[in-house]
């Protein structure tokens, strides 16, 4: 910007010729362009996509800043080569540029805009989190979530991380747990996110949700599936030796499919869903009486490889 | 100092520059555990059955860490154990699968994993007698597990029953109480490296015992390299 009060003072520069002006118009049909392909073209491909209500809403939240930030980016670009194409340095030109003592009406505007598209994007930002139809935007909200879904149907799907897998508990359905992740389409879900050991995070890309999975805690996350077809499960907190492979693909399917699937898998894993403790949003096995029961009748005291009790300093 | 003095003093350093890094490559970073290989002469994808013996044990005496619980590997044409967590298999084919062990027991901190998944059957013969699923916190009844996330295997390891009886104290064990389980399972088509782990919080001395040899390749953790 002072440069361009510099370029109307300089005899090298051009003088009388308006370089603010110029700029504009070489600026604004980039950026009108450069808005219209990142909106409409590119815009549908940007991640996570639409399969859920959350993904669909971060796509937008994308598409928007993207739209925001485009014309400013194009700005400072078109600025730099005007800059290297009009101001560079000519043969014989070895004069001193004019001393600069800023330029009021710039540094105003310069700041009012700026002001302007932050303001509106926290605004446009602090919407889309709280914003009832979005339902906390895919993210975890902790044990007592403050946005949750219209809609009282909610399929209540609990996600246990421990080293280095997730494992899916459906207390609807008399609470089986499978390492497997099947989602109706068009219910809501909420993902109720723990782990059993160290810290995790769940991560359902195309479903644009994503929880921390703290040990103790149980932190919720909602999302509405809207498109049938399979995701992505990572872990997005490093978590030790396999941190990497700690993934797995889900599926959303037909409320009729998953219905069939829940009862089918929830008959085939009675046995195991028997042995398991009773539903509850959070575990802590070293406390679960059954272990100490266990430990006490193999005549096992603790520590070289067993639980420890909660008072052992090794804890953390 | 005289020039030939710098000169010798800058090739000396060099050279000590050149062996710390090789030393850091070849122990760090190309060092480590050998690969056990069970695919030589196995046609990949023709269903073959190929078999695969380790034994996992309370501590392991040939390392640096006594103290560690570890899994062994035999070498099929030596039937040595060999201290490593890392073996070679062909591509479809069937893996039958021996684990002798030694080790006591420890509560499997999810009881899921207590369910065995991923062999042909959906069980695993323990001494010899079919089993598909071990219940860790009705007794002192699993020690370690072997899991393979990538394939949906999972397999609890039973403990020696008698609890109270003393345990194998020097690795590899050839003696002592222990169990014998047999499984089978068939490796994918693609080659690839799967990790396979304990899922048994058996990593003494470390935060929540998964720490140690749980993190470890050559003690609780390694691979399984599928080569077509």
């Amino acid at each position: 910007m002072a440069a361009e009060a510099v370029g109307e003072q300089r005899p090298a520069g051009g003088t009388g010729e308006n370089h603010g002006l110029r700029i504009f118009l070489i600026w604004l049909p980039i950026a009108v362009v450069a808005d219209i392909l990142l909106y409409f073209v590119y815009g549908p491909h940007m991640p996570p996509g639409t399969m859920s209500d959350s993904a669909a809403s971060q796509q937008f939240d994308i598409k928007v800043m993207a739209v925001m930030a485009a014309p400013i980016m194009a700005f400072v670009l078109v600025y730099a080569v005007y800059a290297l194409v009009v101001w560079r340095h000519r043969e014989g030109d070895d004069a001193d540029g004019p001393p600069i003592y800023g330029h009021t009406r710039i540094q105003a505007t310069w700041i009012t805009v700026s002001s302007v598209v932050v303001l509106a994007l926290a605004a446009f930002g602090t919407y889309e989190l709280a914003g009832k139809p979005f339902a906390g935007a895919g993210s975890g909200e902790g044990p007592a979530p403050i946005w949750k879904p219209a809609s009282g149907n909610v399929l209540q799907v609990q996600v246990i991380a421990q080293q280095w897998r997730f494992t899916y508990r459906y207390p609807q359905f008399g609470g089986f747990e499978t390492t497997a992740l099947e989602l109706p389409v068009g219910r809501p879900v909420q993902f109720n996110v723990t782990s059993l050991d160290v810290i995790h995070s769940f991560w359902a890309y195309q479903l644009g949700v994503k929880a921390d999975a703290n040990p103790g805690v149980n932190n919720v996350a909602f999302t509405t599936p809207q498109h049938t077809g399979q995701f992505t499960v990572r872990c997005a907190e490093l978590c030790g030796l396999w941190h990497g492979a700690m993934f797995n693909f889900g599926k959303v399917v037909s409320p009729s499919a998953f219905e069939t699937w829940a009862t089918a898998t929830e008959a085939q894993l009675a046995s195991v869903t028997a042995i398991l403790p009773p539903y509850s949003t959070t575990y802590d096995p070293t406390v679960i009486p059954n272990i100490n029961k266990a430990m006490a009748k193999a005549g096992i005291a603790g520590a070289n490889g067993y639980y420890y009790p909660p008072q052992d300093p090794a804890q953390p | 100092m005289s020039l030939p003095a710098r000169v010798v003093t800058l090739v000396v350093a060099f050279l000590a520059v050149v062996v710390v890094g090789a030393f850091i490559v070849v122990h760090y970073f190309l060092g480590g555990p050998p690969t056990v290989d069970y695919a030589a002469g196995v046609t990949p994808n023709s269903g073959a059955a190929v078999n695969v013996v380790l034994q996992e044990d309370p501590q392991n005496t040939v390392s640096t860490h006594p103290d560690w619980v570890s899994y062994f590997v035999q070498d099929p044409k030596t039937h040595q154990w060999i201290h490593t967590t890392l073996f070679k298999v062909p591509a479809g084919s069937r893996i039958n699968m021996t684990i002798l062990g030694y080790d006591g027991c420890t509560p499997l901190r999810n009881q899921y994993f207590g369910k065995v998944t991923g062999t042909i059957g959906g069980i695993v013969n323990v001494d010899g007698k079919p089993t598909s699923q071990i219940n860790s916190w009705s007794g002192c009844n699993v020690g370690h597990t072997f899991s393979i996330p990538a394939i949906d295997l999972n397999v609890p390891m039973a403990t020696p029953s008698n609890p109270n009886a003393n345990l194998c104290g020097t690795s590899p064990c050839t003696s002592g109480p222990h169990r014998t389980e047999t499984f089978s399972f068939m490796t994918p088509k693609a080659a690839g490296t799967y990790f396979w782990q304990c899922r048994v919080p058996c990593g003494g001395g470390f935060v929540d015992g998964f720490g140690g040899p749980m993190q470890t390749i050559g003690f609780m953790t390694g691979n399984m390299v599928v080569v077509n």
